[in-house]
């Protein structure tokens, strides 16, 4: 009886703890502070890119993006000006597509390289190959920034900036303003933001 | 004395008319939205203080889950008659948008759900009022009545999901 009792006990302490272990995946992802893991994804210009092996970095424009969604479609030269404006001064846009190509054909890494020719990508553009690193990292719209110090720790997590429709109305550019925060060693506000996006597509 | 017939005929053609057209009125079919500029017009929609259950789907016609789950709320708008619930699809495609896509989009699918606009463009601000655990990312719903609240962001893949989720505020 004694035995049943413990048995019982620890089964219920094992399942909430299994609860809670589960719970807290679910919800995961980075928050601003934590350390960012590395990742070694395959870019549309042949090369696979290890974040600590990129060279005069004082941090990167991690942007989890892709072909087909319209939004991302429309911070496209937004995300190309930040890179040409940003990556001479240490700050490369590293971009990742994380949709799975069964689910939207559009997001192939075949599909990635010619819209990457096509608009002359001048950052490395990443296939999430096995969908391993987004949910890491806790992405789950496109576009949706993480910006990494050179430390890898994440100093903000969001939008490019407040407006998406209209490039002339925009009145806080999130991400440059919090590199410059970074620059004079200060945090930034907002670290953190929300916008419309799309879902990041999962293999089904 | 021979204007009767002729007349009578007339009368039931106008009957006739009259009668179908209240008819199509009752089963109207939405073609133009309800725009609102500012969120804080749509705000209380959000949070109503009734005994009535509010299923409200964010979309865009750009948006291709978004659209693929509309039949699904058209589904539950049918269902629903006689009952205290209420449909509504926001849309939030741009204000450019509007005469280009959305109304055209409207025109084309006989949607009976009623439509709504939403053309602010200050989501930093609004999107947390709608959920605080909503993300950005769309299709998302919000199921409500009154202080219960279900929050489901990505789509509904079936009627069933979608119903079961009514069903748990409406505890039936």
């Amino acid at each position: 009886m004694k035995n049943t009792i413990r048995w019982v006990i620890s089964l219920v302490f094992l399942s909430i703890s299994m609860t809670a272990l589960w719970s807290q995946q679910n919800t995961g992802g980075l928050k601003v502070g934590d350390t960012a893991p590395d990742f070694s994804l395959k870019s549309v210009s042949g090369k696979t890119i290890t974040l600590k092996e990129l060279k005069n970095v004082k941090g990167y424009i991690v942007a989890f993006t892709c072909n087909t969604c319209p939004y991302a479609q429309m911070y496209e030269d937004r995300l190309i000006q930040l890179h040409k404006q940003l990556s001479p001064v240490g700050w490369p846009v590293i971009a990742i597509n994380a949709n799975d190509p069964t689910v939207t054909p559009g997001d192939s890494f075949a599909k990635m390289k010619e819209r990457s020719d096509e608009k002359k990508y001048p950052f490395e553009y990443l296939i999430d190959e096995g969908q391993k690193v987004f949910p890491v990292y806790g992405a789950v719209r496109t576009p949706h920034i993480f910006l990494l110090d050179k430390d890898f720790k994440v100093r903000y997590i969001g939008a490019i900036d407040d407006n998406a429709e209209d490039p002339t109305s925009i009145t806080n550019r999130y991400v440059e303003n919090a590199i410059q925060a970074i620059e004079k060693g200060k945090d930034p506000d907002p670290n953190f933001t929300k916008a419309i996006g799309c879902t990041i597509k999962v293999k089904k | 004395m021979r204007i009767y017939p002729n007349s009578l005929r007339f009368w039931a053609f106008l009957f006739g008319i009259v009668g179908a057209c209240t008819l199509s009125a009752q089963t109207k079919l939405v073609t133009n939205p309800v725009v609102y500029d500012n969120f804080e017009a749509l705000e209380p929609v959000l949070n109503r203080q009734t005994d009535t259950i509010y299923v409200i789907n964010f979309w865009a016609t750009w948006c291709a889950p978004c659209v693929a789950e509309l039949p699904l709320f058209e589904q539950l708008s049918q269902q629903i008659q006689g009952k205290k619930i209420k449909v509504l699809l926001v849309s939030i495609d741009f204000k450019r948008d509007l005469e280009t896509k959305l109304k055209p989009f409207l025109a084309k699918r006989t949607l009976q759900t009623p439509v709504i606009s939403l053309t602010d463009s200050r989501q930093q601000l609004w999107i947390d009022k709608v959920d605080p655990n909503w993300s950005g990312a769309i299709p998302a719903t919000l199921i409500y009545r009154n202080q219960e609240r279900r929050f489901v962001e990505g789509e509904f893949t079936n009627f069933e999901a979608l119903e079961n989720t009514v069903n748990e505020i409406g505890g039936q």
